[in-house]
Order: C-alpha cells, then structure tokens, then sequence
C-alpha cells in the first residue's frame, strides 16, 4: 500500500489560539467593567460608548463569538487534520476563515459599543456584518467538507460528526434569525414582529447555546480528552446515542426562553418537553466524557490540561441539568427575569467553555511550539483561581436569583406587594454584586496568568512549523469489505449523506415549532385598538434599541399575579403585532416596562434619564445625558416607515408624507408638558438664551422622542375595551 | 390550533417520527461489531504527535 507523506497545517491553529486568548481578554474585561457598573452605575459617566445598555452584547458576543468561536476553530483546525490523516483542504479557505472571522470581530467591537443593533440577543449585528458573518461561515465549512473528501482515514470519528453538525445549525439558525430588511447602511428592521420574532429569536439563541456553545466543544472532548488521557472513549457506542438524540432532540427546545409570555401555549408546552428529555443526550455526554478517565484519575491530579477539562465537563454536567430543571413551568416563574439565569449562563461559559478553552491551549502550545510549558505550577495556580472564581460568581447570583424571586411574588395579607417598590429588591441584593465582582475579578486574573504563562512557553520553544505525517491513501472501497457492515458503518464512510441526514434531524424540530407559529394566523390573536407606532414613538423606539434598554428592562408582563399588581394588565400576543424586532427582553435588572405608559409624567422621565438617582434614590440605573443633548435625527423617519410598510405594518402614504409634521406636533406636545415643572422651564430658557442659533429645541431633542415612546408602551389596551378578534 | 381540520394526526405522526428515531438508532448502536468500535474509538490515539513529552 502507498505511503503518503504530507504537512499537517499548524501555523493556522497558532493564528486562532492568539486570537482565542486576545479576545479572551477583551471579553471577559468588558464583563468585568460591566460587573462594576452594577455597584458604580456612572463608572463611564456621560460616555455614550461605554455605557451598560451598550457594553453588554460586547461582551455577550466577544466571549460566544471571538473567545469560544476561535477557540472552537484552533481545536477543529488541528483535530480535523489529524482525524482525517490530511492537510486543510485549502491554505486560502483557512485563512480566509482566520482573517474573515477576526475583521468581524473588529466590526462587532465597533458597531455595538456606536449604538449600532438590532437587539435580538446574541444576533446584535447589523446586517451587513451579518452577511458577512454568513459568507465566511460557509467557507469555513466548505474547507471542512472539502478536507474530509480527501481524508486517508476511511471513518469519521464522532467528533467530525460534531463539527459537521456544528457548521450546518450554525447556517441555518444564523441565516432564518437575521432575515431583516435594511433602512440604511447600518440599520434594518427583522422581519418578523412580536411573537413570531421572539419565537425565530429564541429558536435561534437556544440553539447558538447548542450548537455554537456545545456541539463544536463536545466535539472537541471527544478528541482532547481522550488524547490528553492517552485512552479512548469510554464507549464510543454511546457517544453515538448522544451525537444523534442530542441534535435531534436539542432544536426543539428554544420556547423554555419564552414560558408564561404571550407566545402561544401549544409552543410552550413542546418546549418544556424536548427541554426535560434534553437532559438524557447531554448527561450520556458528560458521563462519557469523565469515564474516559477511568483508571487515569492519578494523571488528573498531576496534568493540568485535565484538570481544566474535569471542571469543565463538570460544569457541562451542572449547566445542563440545571437547564432542563429551569425549563420546568413552576421552576421557570421562579428563575426566569432574575440573576439565576446570569448564574446559569456563567457556569457554562466560564466552566464550560472557558475551562475546555484553556485546557486545549495548555495542551497545544507546548506541542505547537515543540517545548514544554513554561511554568505547570502557573498553571494549576490558573486552574484554582479560576475555579475559585467561578464558585464566587455563580453562588451570590444563585442567591441574588432566589431573593429577587421572592421578593417580586411577597404579598401582604391585605393583598398588596410586600415590596411594591422595585428598587427594594435590587438594593437587598447589592452584596451578591459585589460578590460576583469578586469572583469575576479571580477569573480574569487567572486568564492573565495563562497569558504570562503562554507568552513565555512561545519564547522558549522553536519557531511553529508545519507537522510531517504519513499514511497510506484511502483505497478504494470493495464489495467483499463492506459485506456485513452496518448502515452507521456505512453512513460514516459518507460524508455527504451524514451531513444530509444531520440537517433533517435539525429540521424536524424547528419546522414543526416554527411553520405554524408563522403560518397560522389564529395562533397571533390580534386586537383592534392596537394601532401603529406615531413617527415620533418609532424614532422613540429606536433609541431605546440603540441604548440596549432591553438588556435590563424586559416588556413582558406575565399572567402572575404578583406581576399584574406590580405592573398592570398582563402581556398579549395581539399586542406586539407591530413590534419590529420584539423587546420582550429576557433580564429584569431594573422593572418590566411594558405598561409603563401613563405611569409617569413627562418630566420624570425627563429628571430620570438626566440623574436616575434624584428621582429613584439607590437606583443603580446609569445617566443618559446625550439623550437629553442630542438632536434627533430625523432624515430617515420616511425610509423606516416605508420600510414598516413592506413588512406589513398599516402606515398610509399619508401618514409617510405628514411624518415631519406630525412629529414636530408631537414633540412640542411633549415640550409644553415639560413647560410644567418651573425648574426645568427655568433652566430651559436660560440654556435658550446661551444657545444662540446653535441651540436645539426641546421638541427636536432625542428625549422628547424617547418619551413618547415611553408613554405609549402598553396603552393600547385596557381591560373593559379589550376586543379579541380570536383565541388561542 | 383546534380550528385547523385534520390537525389531529400532527401529534401523532410527531410521536411516530420520534419513536422511529431512537427505535433505529438504538438498533444500530447495539448490533454494532465490536472491532469496528474499537477501531474507530481509537482513531485519535493511533496517529501521535512526533513532540511527545
């Protein structure tokens, strides 16, 4: 048989291992600054770029999109290679993937922090970013398909399968999620409104956890474990059942994002379903994760690379049955809105992910660089603080979730709220803050010692070359070999047909989930008095988008009734039929908003946006002055209404050509009613007088069409006129 | 959702598709032969990085 000699590609995996730890950095300090913002709300006073509603999808998309995403691609880079005994399939594609990936990682850390978003979570990018999001994920997998056609090793090992699964979700979700119709360069409208939004949005945001989060690292388990444990998988049967049961099972699961909301109940219910069933696949991966271990546990005592990945596989274990018990209806009213989610979410990305993270690049770099790890006591030092960091994380927000739960649903015995006041809940929990500050504060330093470690193991080691190997050429396959095998056996020497077959299994669940939600218009009751958004309220409403106000403040009332005292009426499906993206948010760090119109006058919101301590005292929200600066910028009004149009929503070419009037009518509307407090006309006129032709008035501003957003929310509806023109 | 004729046999043929699944799956993985597991689950162990340390 012909021996094949041939290069491993090692200088890409390097590429994408300093990318992974740079953007590390980048990420988890943005969520460190974030962590300070809660006990120090002006720590970036007046800085428009820097301020919390903004920061936050940084930091969300930084550590998912360019820590784990490079770290997923250096793991996938060089497991793939040796998988499959062959180079990349081409040196272009790989860098094209490399290159691609980080411009859009620059675009990201530039757009968001200017206010540019569409604000659907973890899909924050405006569109042309995501097309080119789109066009260098597919070359990402055309290099990976390609590869694996010409691979010297017959059979794909499970992790390629995880991989294959990774690459064909990852398009499909990103592509139906981020379906939107532009307004400008940099400013699009989603396609779908409201429920149905919110529906494709968390179809899309629990599968990024799934299949972005998951399946690339569980791939990636199943090669470095069992390498860095120098033993196969414990059963590599059952990781069979786990690959197939968890991707057919995972892509139902998306409406647990959604329970007691206005999406229809139907949905709801198969979600907590395929939820609860979801723990059997993930469980069968973490238990064959660790017993790969089996009779190797005296080298996690010594290699730190395993024990990162002990922890992190741990922390899989722990996140993914936390998940299925938070899917559960009772145990979602208690945990949904609150810190325990944030506690969640931390224990699979910094256990998880971040762990596996650091655990392939201390394997990596020393055999990258031919050399041995600088210092394997910085690294266990790494290891203990970064655990200690996680613990100190993950329980104060344990205990912030469970106290703010219970002191939303605390009644009286006269039937009032025992903490009718908001804010109460929120200053009873400023030590978990602090705790949390703490704990994120070890993680980061940690990561900077895997920096100082890994920048000194590169300098001691030789320079990185591309890897010789042989094996022989794959030959052609003969009736006689394949008689008896199995259809799996045969299934995998195909590729192509695995790839397909993966993709049906995906599909099941969200066309079944997804074609009537959109289709069938009786699931979508709407309601008569539920009018259009005024030009003004929709320049309004994209402030609010552009400041990230949904990142604290969710627009969802749920049939509770603690949170109809609290709040009012709660939320309908009818209502949101205009709501280009949805904004039903998914954290209430500040309190629901869907009924705040009405509830304040003009001014307050006016005194709140200025100095939200002097009007709620221990209010941990941040100031936007700008808002108050800033002119509003009204030459695209007619362009986004038109746009509107096309997606359905009843604007008339009248309502277009008066735009400019009727907003000017609206603002002075609302400037007047600012004339009502004596110290803000008093203020006002003399900043008038100052001003000279430079000066913006009031009516023009950016708050005045903030407020009207404001005070419409939720207003449409009351009770005793509520007209249901059909029924779930 | 009741409104819609004939919706009565989606949660059936649902069931179906997903009893079939695992049904087939299961099959699969328990008929497996065992020198073609052990083959494959050594897949990343038979090709050593050169710089073993």
């Amino acid at each position: 048989m012909e021996v094949q000699q041939f290069y491993y590609d090692n200088k890409i995996v390097k590429k994408f291992i300093y990318a992974t730890i740079v953007f590390g950095v980048v990420g988890m300090v943005v969520g460190l600054l974030l962590a300070f913002m809660f006990i120090f709300p002006n720590l970036t006073d007046d800085i428009s770029w820097l301020s919390f509603g903004r920061l936050r999808p940084l930091h969300t998309n930084a550590v998912i999109f360019a820590f784990v995403g490079n770290a997923m691609f250096a793991g996938i880079y060089y497991s793939l290679q040796r998988l499959l005994k062959t180079r990349m399939a081409s040196d272009l594609l790989s860098n094209i993937n490399f290159w691609g990936w980080q411009l859009i990682i620059v675009a990201a850390a530039i757009s968001l922090p200017l206010g540019y978003t569409t604000s659907k979570e973890y899909a924050e990018l405006e569109w042309p970013i995501d097309i080119a999001i789109a066009l260098v994920w597919v070359v990402f997998g055309v290099n990976m398909i390609w590869t694996i056609l010409k691979r010297r090793q017959r059979h794909l090992y499970v992790a390629v399968w995880f991989y294959i699964a990774t690459f064909v979700t990852v398009a499909v979700l990103h592509i139906f999620n981020s379906l939107e119709l532009p307004v400008s360069a940099l400013k699009s409208y989603s396609v779908y409104a409201g429920v149905q939004d919110a529906l494709v949005q968390w179809w899309y945001g629990h599968n990024a956890v799934a299949f972005f989060l998951t399946t690339p690292f569980l791939g990636l388990m199943y090669y470095f474990v069992p390498k860095a444990a120098n033993r196969p998988v414990y059963s590599y049967r059952l990781s069979i059942v786990h690959f197939w049961s968890l991707i057919f099972i995972y892509i139902w699961a998306g409406p647990h994002h959604l329970l007691y909301t206005a999406l229809p109940e139907w949905a709801q219910n198969l979600g907590v379903a395929f939820s609860v069933m979801l723990i059997m696949p993930s469980w069968g991966g973490m238990i064959n994760g660790l017993l790969t271990l089996r009779g190797a546990w005296d080298k996690v005592r010594t290699d730190p690379v395993l024990k990162f990945m002990v922890v992190a596989i741990t922390g899989y274990g722990m996140a993914t049955f936390e998940g299925p018990m938070l899917s559960l209806k009772n145990v979602n009213a208690i945990g949904h809105f609150t810190d325990w989610i944030i506690a969640h979410v931390h224990v699979g990305a910094l256990a998880w992910n971040g762990f596996m993270a650091f655990g392939i690049i201390y394997y990596l770099v020393p055999r990258l660089f031919k050399t041995k790890l600088f210092s394997n006591g910085l690294a266990n030092l790494h290891f203990w603080i970064g655990t200690l960091g996680i613990i100190m994380y993950a329980l104060p927000m344990y205990v912030a979730g469970f106290t703010q739960a219970s002191m939303w649903k605390q009644f009286n015995p006269d039937g009032t709220l025992v903490y009718g006041n908001f804010l109460e809940t929120v200053t009873e929990i400023m030590p978990m803050y602090w705790m949390r500050a703490i704990g994120g504060t070890l993680y980061v330093v940690g990561m900077l010692i895997l920096v100082y470690n890994i920048i000194l193991t590169v300098r001691s080691g030789s320079k990185v070359t591309d890897e010789l190997a042989e094996a022989s050429a794959l030959q052609h396959v003969s009736k006689r070999r394949t008689s008896g095998e199995g259809w799996h056996t045969w299934l995998e020497r195909k590729p192509i047909k695995l790839t397909l077959y993966a993709t049906v299994a995906i599909l099941i669940g969200g066309i079944v989930q997804i074609v009537p939600t959109i289709m069938v218009k009786s699931n979508i009751p709407t309601i008569s008095s539920v009018q259009p958004y005024t030009p003004l309220e929709l320049e309004g409403r994209d402030i609010y988008i552009r400041e990230g106000c949904v990142g604290c403040h969710s627009q969802m009332i749920r049939p509770f009734r603690s949170e109809v005292e609290r709040y009012g009426d709660y939320s309908k499906a009818g209502e949101f039929v205009y709501d280009h993206p949805f904004l039903w948010g998914s954290k209430r760090t500040g309190p629901d908003l869907h009924r705040i119109g009405g509830k304040y006058s003009d001014n307050w919101h006016l005194n709140h946006m200025y100095d939200p301590q002097s009007t709620s005292s221990g209010s941990i929200m941040p100031a936007y002055q700008w808002l108050i600066r800033n002119e509003l910028d009204k030459s695209q009004t007619e362009t986004k209404m038109k746009t509107m149009v096309k997606l359905g929503v009843p604007y008339s070419e009248e309502d277009i050509a008066n735009a400019q009037a009727h907003m000017l009518e609206q603002g002075t509307q609302i400037e007047k009613n600012l004339y009502t407090d004596p110290d803000f006309a008093e203020g006002y006129e003399a900043d008038k007088q100052e001003g000279g032709s430079e000066f913006i008035e009031m009516r023009n501003r950016e708050i005045v069409a903030l407020i009207a957003y404001l005070q419409r929310l939720g207003t449409d509806i009351k009770v005793d006129n509520l007209e249901t023109t059909a029924q779930n | 959702m009741e409104s819609i004729s004939g919706i009565e046999i989606y949660p059936i043929i649902s069931l179906l598709i997903f009893f079939i699944f695992f049904v087939i799956l299961f099959w699969w993985v328990v008929t497996a032969k065992k020198d073609y597991i052990k083959t494959v689950s050594n897949i990343p162990l038979d090709n050593q990085n050169q710089t073993e340390l």
